[in-house]
Protein backbone atom coordinates (compact mmCIF):
# COMPACT_ATOMS: atom_id res chain seq x y z
CA UNK A 1 0.00 0.00 0.00
CA UNK A 2 2.77 2.68 0.89
CA UNK A 3 5.13 1.55 -2.01
CA UNK A 4 2.01 1.98 -4.12
CA UNK A 5 1.02 5.50 -2.93
CA UNK A 6 5.28 6.62 -3.59
CA UNK A 7 5.15 4.85 -6.84
CA UNK A 8 1.77 6.72 -7.60
CA UNK A 9 3.00 10.25 -6.44
CA UNK A 10 6.26 9.39 -7.71
CA UNK A 11 4.65 9.42 -11.23
CA UNK A 12 1.93 11.17 -11.57
CA UNK A 13 2.76 14.04 -9.72
CA UNK A 14 3.24 17.15 -11.38
CA UNK A 15 5.43 19.36 -9.62
CA UNK A 16 4.28 22.65 -10.77
CA UNK A 17 0.68 22.04 -8.96
CA UNK A 18 1.23 23.26 -6.24
CA UNK A 19 -0.20 21.66 -2.60
CA UNK A 20 -2.85 24.11 -1.64
CA UNK A 21 -2.03 23.85 2.37
CA UNK A 22 1.22 24.66 1.10
CA UNK A 23 0.26 28.14 -0.38
CA UNK A 24 -1.46 29.55 2.21
CA UNK A 25 0.98 28.18 4.83
CA UNK A 26 4.22 29.83 3.24
CA UNK A 27 1.79 33.37 2.59
CA UNK A 28 0.69 32.81 6.91
CA UNK A 29 4.94 32.09 8.19
CA UNK A 30 6.02 34.66 5.91
CA UNK A 31 3.23 37.15 7.10
CA UNK A 32 3.95 36.70 10.43
CA UNK A 33 7.73 36.99 10.17
CA UNK A 34 6.95 40.37 7.87
CA UNK A 35 4.92 41.89 11.07
CA UNK A 36 7.51 40.62 13.73
CA UNK A 37 10.18 41.83 11.88
CA UNK A 38 8.60 45.52 11.03
CA UNK A 39 7.79 46.16 14.53
CA UNK A 40 10.77 44.58 16.61
CA UNK A 41 13.54 44.62 14.13
CA UNK A 42 13.83 47.37 11.74
CA UNK A 43 12.51 50.31 13.82
CA UNK A 44 15.70 49.09 16.01
CA UNK A 45 18.04 48.77 13.20
CA UNK A 46 17.19 52.17 11.90
CA UNK A 47 17.08 53.48 15.13
CA UNK A 48 20.81 52.41 15.66
CA UNK A 49 21.72 53.87 12.53
CA UNK A 50 20.30 56.89 13.20
CA UNK A 51 21.80 57.81 16.59
CA UNK A 52 24.80 57.06 15.35
CA UNK A 53 24.48 59.11 12.56
CA UNK A 54 23.43 61.82 15.20
CA UNK A 55 26.76 61.11 17.47
CA UNK A 56 28.88 60.97 14.77
CA UNK A 57 27.35 64.38 13.45
CA UNK A 58 26.94 65.55 17.29
CA UNK A 59 30.75 64.68 17.57
CA UNK A 60 31.99 66.37 14.48
CA UNK A 61 30.36 69.59 15.32
CA UNK A 62 31.61 69.91 19.19
CA UNK A 63 34.91 69.14 17.35
CA UNK A 64 33.99 72.22 15.46
CA UNK A 65 33.16 74.07 18.05
CA UNK A 66 35.94 73.61 20.06
CA UNK A 67 38.23 74.20 17.71
CA UNK A 68 36.68 77.79 16.94
CA UNK A 69 36.99 78.02 20.95
CA UNK A 70 40.73 76.83 20.72
CA UNK A 71 41.27 78.93 17.89
CA UNK A 72 39.68 82.43 18.93
CA UNK A 73 41.32 81.82 22.53
CA UNK A 74 45.04 81.54 20.60
CA UNK A 75 44.24 84.81 18.58
CA UNK A 76 43.64 86.43 21.90
CA UNK A 77 46.02 85.54 23.10
CA UNK A 78 48.56 86.52 20.12
CA UNK A 79 46.85 89.81 20.48
CA UNK A 80 47.96 90.00 24.03
CA UNK A 81 51.13 89.28 23.35
CA UNK A 82 51.96 91.32 20.64
CA UNK A 83 50.18 94.08 22.95
CA UNK A 84 52.54 93.19 25.38
CA UNK A 85 55.96 93.46 23.17
CA UNK A 86 54.41 97.19 21.84
CA UNK A 87 53.77 97.71 25.48
CA UNK A 88 57.62 96.95 26.23
CA UNK A 89 59.20 98.48 23.37
CA UNK A 90 56.74 101.79 23.67
CA UNK A 91 58.28 101.89 27.78
CA UNK A 92 62.06 101.04 26.49
CA UNK A 93 61.57 103.86 24.45
CA UNK A 94 60.02 106.35 26.76
CA UNK A 95 62.76 104.90 29.20
CA UNK A 96 65.82 105.37 26.39
CA UNK A 97 64.29 108.99 25.88
CA UNK A 98 64.04 109.93 28.96
CA UNK A 99 67.49 108.67 30.23
CA UNK A 100 68.76 110.68 27.48
CA UNK A 101 66.43 114.00 28.73
CA UNK A 102 68.46 113.42 32.06
CA UNK A 103 72.18 112.46 30.93
CA UNK A 104 71.33 115.97 28.98
CA UNK A 105 70.03 117.95 31.82
CA UNK A 106 72.69 116.53 34.11
CA UNK A 107 74.61 118.13 31.41
CA UNK A 108 73.87 121.28 31.58
CA UNK A 109 73.55 121.59 34.83
CA UNK A 110 77.24 120.72 35.55
CA UNK A 111 77.88 123.18 32.95
CA UNK A 112 75.72 126.12 33.94
CA UNK A 113 77.83 124.80 37.47
CA UNK A 114 80.90 124.88 36.31
CA UNK A 115 80.03 128.42 34.50
CA UNK A 116 78.94 129.44 37.98
CA UNK A 117 82.18 128.52 39.63
CA UNK A 118 84.54 129.64 36.78
CA UNK A 119 82.57 133.51 37.11
CA UNK A 120 82.25 133.14 41.23
CA UNK A 121 86.03 132.80 40.63
CA UNK A 122 86.60 135.77 38.28
CA UNK A 123 84.61 137.94 40.10
CA UNK A 124 86.21 137.36 43.55
CA UNK A 125 89.74 137.33 41.85
CA UNK A 126 88.87 141.01 40.66
CA UNK A 127 86.99 142.13 43.66
CA UNK A 128 90.47 140.63 45.30
CA UNK A 129 92.30 142.90 42.96
CA UNK A 130 90.36 145.81 43.26
CA UNK A 131 90.68 146.15 46.82
CA UNK A 132 94.78 145.63 46.45
CA UNK A 133 94.58 148.52 44.17
CA UNK A 134 92.50 150.56 46.15
CA UNK A 135 95.25 149.63 49.07
CA UNK A 136 97.72 149.92 47.10
CA UNK A 137 96.14 153.72 46.31
CA UNK A 138 95.88 154.99 49.49
CA UNK A 139 98.65 153.54 50.79
CA UNK A 140 101.15 155.19 47.86
CA UNK A 141 99.14 158.45 48.51
CA UNK A 142 99.58 157.88 52.47
CA UNK A 143 103.58 156.96 51.66
CA UNK A 144 103.88 160.12 48.88
CA UNK A 145 102.10 162.30 51.27
CA UNK A 146 104.22 161.05 54.00
CA UNK A 147 107.38 161.74 52.07
CA UNK A 148 105.70 165.16 50.86
CA UNK A 149 105.63 165.97 54.59
CA UNK A 150 109.09 164.95 55.97
CA UNK A 151 110.40 166.49 52.75
CA UNK A 152 108.12 169.64 53.27
CA UNK A 153 108.82 169.05 56.70
CA UNK A 154 112.60 169.39 57.08
CA UNK A 155 114.25 172.10 55.41
CA UNK A 156 115.12 171.54 51.52
CA UNK A 157 118.04 174.07 51.82
CA UNK A 158 120.68 171.74 51.35
CA UNK A 159 122.14 169.13 49.43
CA UNK A 160 123.43 166.73 52.18
CA UNK A 161 120.21 167.09 54.50
CA UNK A 162 118.36 166.67 51.11
CA UNK A 163 119.96 163.27 50.38
CA UNK A 164 119.41 162.55 54.13
CA UNK A 165 115.84 162.81 54.06
CA UNK A 166 115.39 160.93 51.13
CA UNK A 167 117.99 158.13 52.19
CA UNK A 168 115.54 158.04 55.90
CA UNK A 169 112.56 157.79 53.49
CA UNK A 170 114.05 155.11 51.65
CA UNK A 171 115.57 152.98 54.53
CA UNK A 172 111.86 153.34 56.39
CA UNK A 173 110.00 152.50 54.02
CA UNK A 174 112.31 149.39 53.28
CA UNK A 175 111.99 148.62 57.00
CA UNK A 176 108.32 148.95 56.77
CA UNK A 177 108.17 147.38 53.56
CA UNK A 178 109.89 144.57 55.50
CA UNK A 179 107.96 144.29 58.44
CA UNK A 180 104.70 145.12 56.29
CA UNK A 181 105.12 141.81 53.27
CA UNK A 182 103.12 139.66 56.06
CA UNK A 183 100.61 142.14 56.70
CA UNK A 184 100.08 142.78 53.13
CA UNK A 185 99.60 139.40 52.26
CA UNK B 1 8.08 3.83 6.66
CA UNK B 2 9.16 5.85 2.91
CA UNK B 3 12.83 4.10 3.39
CA UNK B 4 11.34 0.92 2.80
CA UNK B 5 9.09 1.50 0.19
CA UNK B 6 12.21 3.21 -1.49
CA UNK B 7 14.31 0.14 -1.20
CA UNK B 8 11.35 -1.59 -2.42
CA UNK B 9 11.79 -0.02 -5.39
CA UNK B 10 15.71 0.92 -6.17
CA UNK B 11 16.89 -2.37 -5.84
CA UNK B 12 15.55 -3.70 -8.68
CA UNK B 13 17.74 -1.41 -10.76
CA UNK B 14 18.17 2.25 -11.19
CA UNK B 15 15.44 3.99 -11.00
CA UNK B 16 16.61 8.13 -11.85
CA UNK B 17 15.12 10.57 -9.42
CA UNK B 18 11.98 12.25 -10.15
CA UNK B 19 9.79 14.70 -8.69
CA UNK B 20 8.33 12.08 -6.94
CA UNK B 21 11.05 12.12 -4.55
CA UNK B 22 10.16 15.91 -3.79
CA UNK B 23 6.72 14.95 -2.42
CA UNK B 24 7.52 14.28 1.03
CA UNK B 25 4.80 12.17 2.78
CA UNK B 26 3.93 13.64 6.43
CA UNK B 27 5.30 13.22 9.83
CA UNK B 28 3.18 10.99 10.96
CA UNK B 29 0.27 8.48 9.39
CA UNK B 30 0.75 8.59 5.59
CA UNK B 31 -3.30 10.39 4.77
CA UNK B 32 -4.14 11.52 1.48
CA UNK B 33 -6.55 13.92 0.04
CA UNK B 34 -8.02 14.46 -3.16
CA UNK B 35 -8.42 17.93 -4.98
CA UNK B 36 -9.48 18.64 -8.57
CA UNK B 37 -8.48 15.07 -9.61
CA UNK B 38 -4.74 14.99 -7.91
CA UNK B 39 -3.86 13.27 -4.42
CA UNK B 40 -2.11 15.01 -1.63
CA UNK B 41 -0.85 14.12 1.85
CA UNK B 42 -3.03 15.47 4.44
CA UNK B 43 -0.28 16.34 7.23
CA UNK B 44 2.68 17.95 8.68
CA UNK B 45 5.46 17.15 5.98
CA UNK B 46 9.32 18.13 6.11
CA UNK B 47 9.37 21.44 4.01
CA UNK B 48 6.35 22.96 6.17
CA UNK B 49 8.73 22.86 9.24
CA UNK B 50 11.25 24.07 7.59
CA UNK B 51 9.27 27.20 6.60
CA UNK B 52 8.53 27.62 10.31
CA UNK B 53 11.94 26.80 11.50
CA UNK B 54 13.23 29.51 9.01
CA UNK B 55 10.74 32.59 9.74
CA UNK B 56 11.74 31.66 13.81
CA UNK B 57 15.23 31.66 12.62
CA UNK B 58 15.68 34.77 10.98
CA UNK B 59 13.25 36.51 13.40
CA UNK B 60 15.72 35.33 16.16
CA UNK B 61 18.44 35.74 14.90
CA UNK B 62 18.22 39.62 13.53
CA UNK B 63 16.08 40.34 16.78
CA UNK B 64 18.78 39.54 18.86
CA UNK B 65 20.89 41.22 16.33
CA UNK B 66 19.06 44.39 16.88
CA UNK B 67 18.58 44.09 20.36
CA UNK B 68 21.35 45.97 22.27
CA UNK B 69 21.45 49.17 19.91
CA UNK B 70 25.35 49.79 20.67
CA UNK B 71 26.90 52.66 19.30
CA UNK B 72 29.58 50.38 18.73
CA UNK B 73 28.18 47.12 17.82
CA UNK B 74 29.31 43.88 18.60
CA UNK B 75 30.20 40.90 16.59
CA UNK B 76 26.50 40.00 16.68
CA UNK B 77 24.83 43.41 15.98
CA UNK B 78 27.62 43.90 13.61
CA UNK B 79 26.81 41.02 11.45
CA UNK B 80 23.12 41.90 11.81
CA UNK B 81 23.40 45.95 10.45
CA UNK B 82 25.85 44.67 7.89
CA UNK B 83 23.15 41.90 6.43
CA UNK B 84 20.05 44.39 6.63
CA UNK B 85 22.09 47.23 5.30
CA UNK B 86 22.85 44.78 2.62
CA UNK B 87 19.05 44.81 1.62
CA UNK B 88 17.89 48.31 2.58
CA UNK B 89 20.60 49.94 0.94
CA UNK B 90 21.45 48.18 -2.25
CA UNK B 91 18.01 46.61 -3.10
CA UNK B 92 15.54 49.29 -1.31
CA UNK B 93 17.35 52.38 -1.59
CA UNK B 94 19.51 51.74 -4.79
CA UNK B 95 16.03 50.80 -6.42
CA UNK B 96 13.28 51.48 -5.04
CA UNK B 97 14.67 55.51 -4.36
CA UNK B 98 15.65 57.39 -1.27
CA UNK B 99 11.90 59.16 -1.74
CA UNK B 100 9.71 56.44 -0.32
CA UNK B 101 11.98 53.39 -0.04
CA UNK B 102 11.46 52.99 3.94
CA UNK B 103 8.05 51.45 3.51
CA UNK B 104 9.43 48.49 1.75
CA UNK B 105 12.30 47.68 3.71
CA UNK B 106 10.26 45.41 6.05
CA UNK B 107 8.99 43.28 3.26
CA UNK B 108 12.25 43.21 0.97
CA UNK B 109 14.56 42.17 3.85
CA UNK B 110 12.17 39.81 5.25
CA UNK B 111 11.09 38.37 2.16
CA UNK B 112 15.34 38.42 1.17
CA UNK B 113 16.73 36.23 4.76
CA UNK B 114 13.68 34.07 4.86
CA UNK B 115 14.14 33.18 1.40
CA UNK B 116 18.10 32.63 1.71
CA UNK B 117 17.68 30.34 4.20
CA UNK B 118 15.06 28.09 3.45
CA UNK B 119 17.30 27.72 -0.05
CA UNK B 120 20.29 27.24 2.26
CA UNK B 121 18.52 23.95 3.85
CA UNK B 122 18.87 22.45 0.92
CA UNK B 123 22.83 22.62 1.61
CA UNK B 124 22.40 22.29 5.74
CA UNK B 125 23.44 19.00 6.75
CA UNK B 126 20.40 16.93 8.38
CA UNK B 127 17.73 18.98 6.60
CA UNK B 128 19.11 18.63 3.20
CA UNK B 129 15.63 19.91 1.52
CA UNK B 130 15.01 22.79 0.20
CA UNK B 131 11.66 24.56 1.16
CA UNK B 132 11.18 26.36 -2.22
CA UNK B 133 11.45 22.86 -4.02
CA UNK B 134 7.61 22.97 -3.83
CA UNK B 135 5.72 25.04 -6.19
CA UNK B 136 2.69 25.85 -3.57
CA UNK B 137 5.46 27.43 -1.06
CA UNK B 138 7.05 29.84 -3.69
CA UNK B 139 3.28 30.72 -5.34
CA UNK B 140 2.43 31.98 -2.10
CA UNK B 141 5.56 34.73 -2.37
CA UNK B 142 4.96 35.60 -5.63
CA UNK B 143 1.29 35.91 -5.51
CA UNK B 144 1.92 38.35 -2.53
CA UNK B 145 4.87 40.41 -4.63
CA UNK B 146 2.27 40.64 -7.12
CA UNK B 147 -0.86 42.22 -4.89
CA UNK B 148 1.92 44.20 -3.41
CA UNK B 149 3.34 46.27 -6.28
CA UNK B 150 0.13 46.48 -8.18
CA UNK B 151 -1.94 47.60 -5.02
CA UNK B 152 1.31 50.48 -4.55
CA UNK B 153 0.97 51.08 -7.86
CA UNK B 154 -2.74 51.77 -8.46
CA UNK B 155 -2.38 53.46 -5.17
CA UNK B 156 -0.20 56.35 -6.57
CA UNK B 157 -1.38 56.25 -10.08
CA UNK B 158 -5.16 55.37 -9.73
CA UNK B 159 -6.75 52.10 -11.44
CA UNK B 160 -6.57 53.35 -14.55
CA UNK B 161 -3.09 55.61 -14.57
CA UNK B 162 -1.52 52.44 -13.04
CA UNK B 163 -2.81 50.52 -16.41
CA UNK B 164 -1.79 53.12 -18.33
CA UNK B 165 2.01 53.31 -16.63
CA UNK B 166 2.35 49.79 -16.99
CA UNK B 167 1.00 49.56 -20.33
CA UNK B 168 1.25 51.99 -22.48
CA UNK B 169 5.16 52.99 -23.23
CA UNK B 170 6.38 56.38 -22.51
CA UNK B 171 7.10 58.21 -25.87
CA UNK B 172 5.82 55.65 -28.33
CA UNK B 173 2.69 56.93 -30.73
CA UNK B 174 1.24 55.47 -33.82
CA UNK B 175 -0.42 52.32 -34.31
CA UNK B 176 2.80 50.41 -33.24
CA UNK B 177 0.88 50.95 -30.24
CA UNK B 178 -1.92 48.43 -30.98
CA UNK B 179 1.05 46.01 -30.80
CA UNK B 180 2.94 46.93 -27.74
CA UNK B 181 0.17 47.76 -25.40
CA UNK B 182 -1.03 44.33 -25.14
CA UNK B 183 2.77 43.02 -24.62
CA UNK B 184 3.85 45.08 -21.76
CA UNK B 185 0.22 44.55 -20.25
CA UNK B 186 0.89 40.47 -20.62
CA UNK B 187 4.87 41.16 -19.41
CA UNK B 188 4.04 43.94 -17.06
CA UNK B 189 0.87 42.40 -15.16
CA UNK B 190 0.28 38.87 -16.17
CA UNK B 191 3.75 37.16 -16.70
CA UNK B 192 5.92 38.55 -13.96
CA UNK B 193 4.37 36.47 -10.70
CA UNK B 194 4.46 32.79 -13.28
CA UNK B 195 8.39 33.65 -13.73
CA UNK B 196 9.42 34.88 -10.76
CA UNK B 197 7.91 31.70 -8.73
CA UNK B 198 8.92 29.71 -11.96
CA UNK B 199 12.88 30.85 -11.55
CA UNK B 200 13.40 30.37 -7.65
CA UNK B 201 10.73 27.03 -7.20
CA UNK B 202 12.46 25.05 -11.06
CA UNK B 203 15.92 26.11 -9.71
CA UNK B 204 15.62 24.53 -6.34
CA UNK B 205 14.13 22.01 -7.92
CA UNK B 206 16.06 21.19 -10.46
CA UNK B 207 19.26 21.79 -8.83
CA UNK B 208 18.78 19.33 -5.23
CA UNK B 209 17.14 16.64 -8.39
CA UNK B 210 21.20 16.84 -9.65
CA UNK B 211 22.61 16.44 -6.12
CA UNK B 212 20.17 13.52 -5.70
CA UNK B 213 21.19 11.92 -9.10
CA UNK B 214 24.92 12.23 -8.21
CA UNK B 215 24.67 10.65 -4.73
CA UNK B 216 22.00 8.00 -5.42
CA UNK B 217 23.85 7.39 -8.98
CA UNK B 218 27.26 7.25 -6.94
CA UNK B 219 25.86 4.78 -4.73
CA UNK B 220 24.44 2.44 -7.29
CA UNK B 221 27.65 2.30 -9.60
CA UNK B 222 29.74 1.46 -6.50
CA UNK B 223 27.72 -1.30 -4.71
CA UNK B 224 25.94 -2.49 -7.97
CA UNK B 225 28.51 -1.51 -11.04
CA UNK B 226 30.74 -3.43 -12.47
CA UNK B 227 34.62 -3.59 -10.73
CA UNK B 228 35.64 -1.11 -13.87
CA UNK B 229 32.61 0.94 -12.96
CA UNK B 230 32.96 1.65 -9.36
CA UNK B 231 35.72 4.19 -9.47
CA UNK B 232 33.04 6.09 -11.95
CA UNK B 233 30.86 5.96 -8.51
CA UNK B 234 33.94 8.09 -6.92
CA UNK B 235 34.06 10.69 -9.64
CA UNK B 236 30.20 10.85 -9.23
CA UNK B 237 30.66 11.51 -5.47
CA UNK B 238 33.51 14.01 -5.70
CA UNK B 239 30.92 15.92 -8.47
CA UNK B 240 28.62 15.94 -6.14
CA UNK B 241 31.10 17.94 -3.81
CA UNK B 242 31.67 20.19 -6.15
CA UNK B 243 28.06 20.88 -7.69
CA UNK B 244 27.24 21.28 -4.04
CA UNK B 245 29.63 24.37 -3.89
CA UNK B 246 27.54 25.52 -6.73
CA UNK B 247 24.51 24.85 -5.59
CA UNK B 248 25.40 27.73 -2.73
CA UNK B 249 25.83 30.01 -5.11
CA UNK B 250 22.58 29.29 -7.00
CA UNK B 251 20.69 29.16 -3.65
CA UNK B 252 22.09 32.73 -2.69
CA UNK B 253 21.60 34.22 -6.19
CA UNK B 254 17.96 32.93 -6.09
CA UNK B 255 17.22 34.77 -3.09
CA UNK B 256 18.96 37.95 -4.15
CA UNK B 257 17.30 37.75 -8.12
CA UNK B 258 13.55 37.10 -6.30
CA UNK B 259 14.40 40.19 -4.19
CA UNK B 260 15.86 42.31 -5.93
CA UNK B 261 13.03 41.89 -9.08
CA UNK B 262 10.87 42.43 -6.68
CA UNK B 263 12.17 45.42 -5.52
CA UNK B 264 12.15 46.78 -9.41
CA UNK B 265 8.63 45.76 -9.94
CA UNK B 266 7.85 48.01 -7.22
CA UNK B 267 10.10 50.86 -8.32
CA UNK B 268 8.18 50.33 -11.61
CA UNK B 269 4.95 50.39 -9.69
CA UNK B 270 5.78 54.31 -7.83
CA UNK B 271 7.87 55.61 -10.36
CA UNK B 272 6.41 58.42 -12.31
CA UNK B 273 8.28 58.08 -15.81
CA UNK B 274 8.98 54.29 -17.19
Amino acid sequence: MKTQNILAAGEELNPLIPHPVEIVLSLVVFGLLYFAVKKWVVPNFEKTFAERTQAIEGGLSAAETKQAEADAKLAQLEKQLADARHEAARIREEAREQGAQIVAEMREQAQTESARIVEHGKSQIEAERQQAVTSLRAEVGALATGLAGRIVGESLDDEARQSRVVDRFLSELEARNGAGTGSVN
Amino acid sequence: MSNVAMTAIRTEGFTPPGPGDFNLPPIGPDRTFELFGQTYYLGVTKPMLQLVLAAVLVFGFFYLASKRRAMVPGKLQYAGEQAYGFVRNSMGRDIIGSHDFMRFVPYLFALFFFILLNNLFASIPFIQFPTFSRAGMVYGLALLSWLIYNYVGIKRHGFGGYFKHQSVPAGVRGPILLLLIPLEFLSNIVVRPVTLALRLFANMLAGHLLLILFALGGEYLLLHGATLVKPVGILAWLLFIAISFLELLVQFLQAYVFVLLNAMYIAGAVSEEH
